[in-house]
């Protein structure tokens, strides 16, 4: 197989692109793809100072390499799950990409100012689902350390492929107010919210997982123990199984739903106004943030399970 | 796992019952293509890059 650009001996084939590249020319697609992306969504510019939640897989750590790259003023953001020998490992990947290029990684570690918690109990407390947790916490942490450090914009490693599984689902359950915020870019809605972009929203997975690769990346490729039956890993393999019998199928189902489906979808759900938190003081729709009451429901049934060992 | 004898790479992800464009498939410190061989005493990585969860 042969680039399709230089004709040297072709290391990924994209069937998506009906394209095959050779190392130098894939670098350099994958790399314009993300600067596009940036520029058509006006996600930021080279003035912006931006936070990259890492968390040492392929993707955020992809992005980084990326924008590091491009020129753009970064700092990385890693918070500990505290998921056994994943998070460690997944730490250490993070902390050397970071020191191998000389760039400021801010690590934080879960319930740090709350009582020291984990997502395996948060998940077994409140019987949620670990990554329904996990969601909760993370956009809290990323929210408060990015307004905290000044950052004018919150970068996430969110792929083409996790967009078309997350419009599926919304697709699926019609849930409008989540189609309605399913953007690259997410303005802010309060003072203490900074913009939220996604980079590597036309990007695949394969995409980026190759340019890991290529640049030597050294990421974690286990995945999370808890995503194991994940939803979202359902909505993915229905749709590369479609992708598969028709190449392009994930691009155009979320750039088009992002052209023709999402102005019929943004103003379907009314928009609350946000107070601030009573316990954070981060933004809130009620008296306190899902992050809080997440926090004080954890602690509460901590409590009844001593008082029970105790009876 | 071990397959016998010289094999195109596409051949052995689909033996292996894996969707196309799942996987990268790395043989020392180089990436693979589908249309590309695998010799009989050769070992390859087959890598998934599918990401779980939510992020």
């Amino acid at each position: 197989m042969k680039c399709r650009r230089c004709a040297e001996t072709a290391v990924v084939q994209l069937r998506s692109h009906n394209s095959a590249f050779c190392k130098p020319c894939f670098l350099l697609f994958f790399r314009r793809a993300v600067e596009r992306a940036i520029d058509r969504d006006r996600m930021f510019t080279r003035d912006d100072h931006v936070l990259v939640a890492v968390s040492g897989g392929k993707d955020s750590l992809a992005l980084w390499d990326v924008l590091h790259d491009l020129g753009y003023r970064t700092e990385g953001l890693y918070l500990g799950l505290g998921i056994g020998d994943y998070s460690a490992e997944s730490e250490r990947k993070a902390m050397r990409f970071a020191l191998s290029r000389g760039l400021k990684l801010r690590v934080l570690a879960l319930g740090e100012e709350a009582g020291s918690f984990t997502i395996s109990e948060a998940t077994s407390t409140t019987r949620r689902p670990p990554c329904s947790a996990c969601g909760t916490f993370k956009r809290h942490y990323f929210d408060q350390a990015a307004a905290a450090g000044g950052f004018d914009v919150l970068a996430t490693g969110h792929n083409l492929d996790d967009e078309a599984a997350r419009l599926l689902g919304n697709v699926l359950h019609w849930q409008l107010a989540y189609l309605a915020k399913q953007q690259p870019v997410l303005t802010p809605t309060h003072p203490r919210f900074v913009r939220k972009v996604r980079p590597l929203y036309r990007t695949s997975e394969l995409e980026s997982a190759t340019y890991a690769f290529l640049r030597g990346i050294d990421y974690v490729v286990e995945e999370c123990p808890n995503s194991h039956g994940a939803t979202q890993l359902v909505y993915k393999d229905l749709m590369n199984r479609l992708e598969q019998r028709m190449p392009g199928s994930k691009l155009m189902f979320v750039t088009d739903f992002l052209k023709h489906g999402h102005p019929l979808f943004a103003d379907a759900t009314a928009h609350p106004d946000l107070g601030e938190c009573a316990t954070c003081g981060m933004p809130a729709a009620g008296e306190r943030c899902g992050y809080c009451r997440l926090v004080s429901e954890i602690e509460r049934r901590r409590a009844q399970a001593v008082t029970y060992s105790r009876a | 796992m071990s397959l016998a004898g010289r094999r195109r790479v596409g051949d052995i992800v689909r033996t292996l019952g894996i969707v196309a464009g799942t996987v990268l498939v790395i043989r020392g410190e180089d990436l693979l293509t589908d249309d590309q061989f695998v010799e009989d005493d050769e070992s390859i990585e087959v890598r998934a890059v599918i990401s779980g969860g939510l992020r």
